[in-house]
């Protein structure tokens, strides 16, 4: 177990919006959260980045075990630097280019030597197909390719875990295929990753297991198989019925 | 104006220009350097909410955006030494100057760094950087690219402003302006010949603006 997460609950000043989550990731596992508008899919999310404090709950990362409430600056810190955040509207740095925008947080957050940092971007910007617009500012680029920098930004660092939070909403149609392209090799090259997610076709085919989120807490949770074809819960059923359309 | 106006004011010439190079720009340098200086420690408080100096900042810019730029001189340079304070004419020019100049631009770099998104900043946190690295690398020089032209604004107007610090006795443009017309009696003239040298600093730094805000366009959306 790679990490898990127990009994996260937050609330927004009289809104709970996490009510008790539990749930697990192991080392190579794609899961796709799903879940409607409003369950606290992007709260959870947040919360194990520290980007919200959890009101109360624990999280064991490579078997450290923290406390969300309480974590220490210097602890977060560590975490961070382990793991990967695609945003739904890529918040890119806009006043860097392609390249400096992977290059910054191996430079100046961990130090690396410029030429290394340099080759590691490069890299990262070819896996995403992006090797050829390196001196690009973000304004220059199409959502798709936004996303895709901020995807190679988030694996240039080497993350143990990337989380995407519903990285191809804010994307015109003929643009998400894109980026779901690039997140299907990143999960065959067994990156782990943990995905809020619209895109079923997506969650189907390339997530190995589901988390189903409900009203601030996980309402069903199965590999993915069998959560499609034989979702347990009515509300699943219900979900699953009202997102294919019929 | 007759001839004599004009001759009065070619040989008083060199005397006013030398004291706007002298005295007048070197007062709006510095004061402007203080004034930044100020005006971004006070907007990266407020922008990172540090309870009690927050207060403080707030506190300053009321009082300093509240009060004539005058009444600021003179309480420094003639109010202060009833209370055993005495601090000369140039330092108390440029004290008040960077004070007054410094709120201003204080408001202005605030909601500059406040148009930044905040995204940017989470995406900062979640590769590793620290606040001040992020700050400083990523939202302060879009904040300034946007704050670049009302800042100029206020610098254009620092210039001209630089002229009330005569009334403190400070021998810049308009001190020496003064003095010319208390002998000569050509109020006219040399009012003119003041406000044009004035007319032709503010105009360079007009052009100087219209360059920089070419030059930061490269991650312009525009
Ligand atoms: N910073 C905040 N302050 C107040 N309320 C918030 C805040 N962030 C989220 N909420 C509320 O918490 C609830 C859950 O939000 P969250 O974004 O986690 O849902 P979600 O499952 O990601 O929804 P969606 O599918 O629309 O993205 C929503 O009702 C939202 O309005
Ligand atoms: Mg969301």
């Amino acid at each position: 177990m790679m990490l898990e997460v127990k009994n996260i609950t937050k609330s927004f000043g009289s809104l709970e919006v996490l009510r008790g989550v539990d749930f697990s990731v192991n080392q190579g596992d794609v899961v796709a959260i799903l879940g409607p508008s409003g369950s606290g899919k992007t709260t959870l999310l947040r919360c194990m980045n520290y980007l919200e404090t959890a009101d109360s709950g624990t999280m064991v990362f490579d078997g450290v075990s923290y406390d969300l409430s309480h974590t220490s600056k210097r602890d977060i810190g560590i975490i961070r630097k382990k793991t990967g955040f695609v945003f739904q509207n890529y918040n890119l740095f806009r006043n860097k280019n392609v390249l400096n925008n992977v290059t910054e947080g191996l430079i100046i957050a961990r130090k690396i030597p410029k030429a290394e940092a340099h080759e590691t971007a490069v890299k990262a910007l070819e896996k995403v197909g992006l090797g050829d617009r390196l001196d690009y500012y973000p304004y220059q680029l199409s959502g798709g390719q936004q996303q895709r920098v901020a995807i190679a930004r988030a694996i240039a660092t080497n993350p143990e875990i990337i989380y995407f939070d519903e990285p191809t909403s804010a994307l015109d149609p003929e643009l998400t295929g894109e980026v779901l392209s690039v997140m299907r090799n990143l999960a065959r090259d067994g990156m782990t990753m943990v995905v809020v997610t619209h895109e079923i076709g997506f969650a189907r085919e390339v997530s190995n297991r589901v988390v189903f989120m409900d009203g601030g807490v996980v309402a069903e949770e199965a590999p993915s198989h069998e959560f499609f074809e034989h979702p347990k819960e009515e509300r699943t059923r219900q979900f699953l019925r009202i997102i294919s359309g019929n | 104006m007759d001839l004599q106006s004009l001759q009065v004011a070619q040989e008083s010439f060199w005397r006013i220009f030398s004291a706007g190079v002298t005295k007048t720009i070197p007062l709006t340098v510095i004061s402007f350097i203080g004034a930044m200086i100020l005006a971004v420690s006070c907007a990266l408080v407020q922008y990172a909410n540090v309870w009690g100096l927050k207060q403080f900042v707030r506190f300053y810019i009321w009082i300093f955006r509240g009060t004539p730029l005058l009444v600021q001189l003179c309480t420094l340079y003639f109010g202060f030494p009833n209370l055993g304070i005495v601090i000369d004419a140039w330092t108390s020019a440029v004290i008040v100057f960077a004070l007054n100049c410094g709120a201003y631009c204080a408001e202005t770099m605030r909601s500059a760094l406040e148009s930044v998104p905040l995204g940017q900043l989470e995406a900062g946190y979640c590769v590793g950087m620290s606040w001040f690295q992020i700050m400083y690398r990523i939202v302060l020089p879009q904040a300034f690219r946007t704050a670049f032209p009302p800042l100029f604004n206020t610098l254009i107007s620092l210039v001209k402003d630089t002229s009330l610090a005569s009334s403190i006795t400070v021998p810049e443009m308009m001190t020496q302006g003064m003095r010319v017309t208390g002998r000569t009696y050509e109020f006219m003239a040399i009012y003119l010949e003041v406000g044009l040298i004035y007319l032709l600093f503010s105009t360079v730094l007009t052009k100087l603006q219209t360059w920089g805000e070419k030059k930061l366009k490269t991650y312009e959306n525009k």
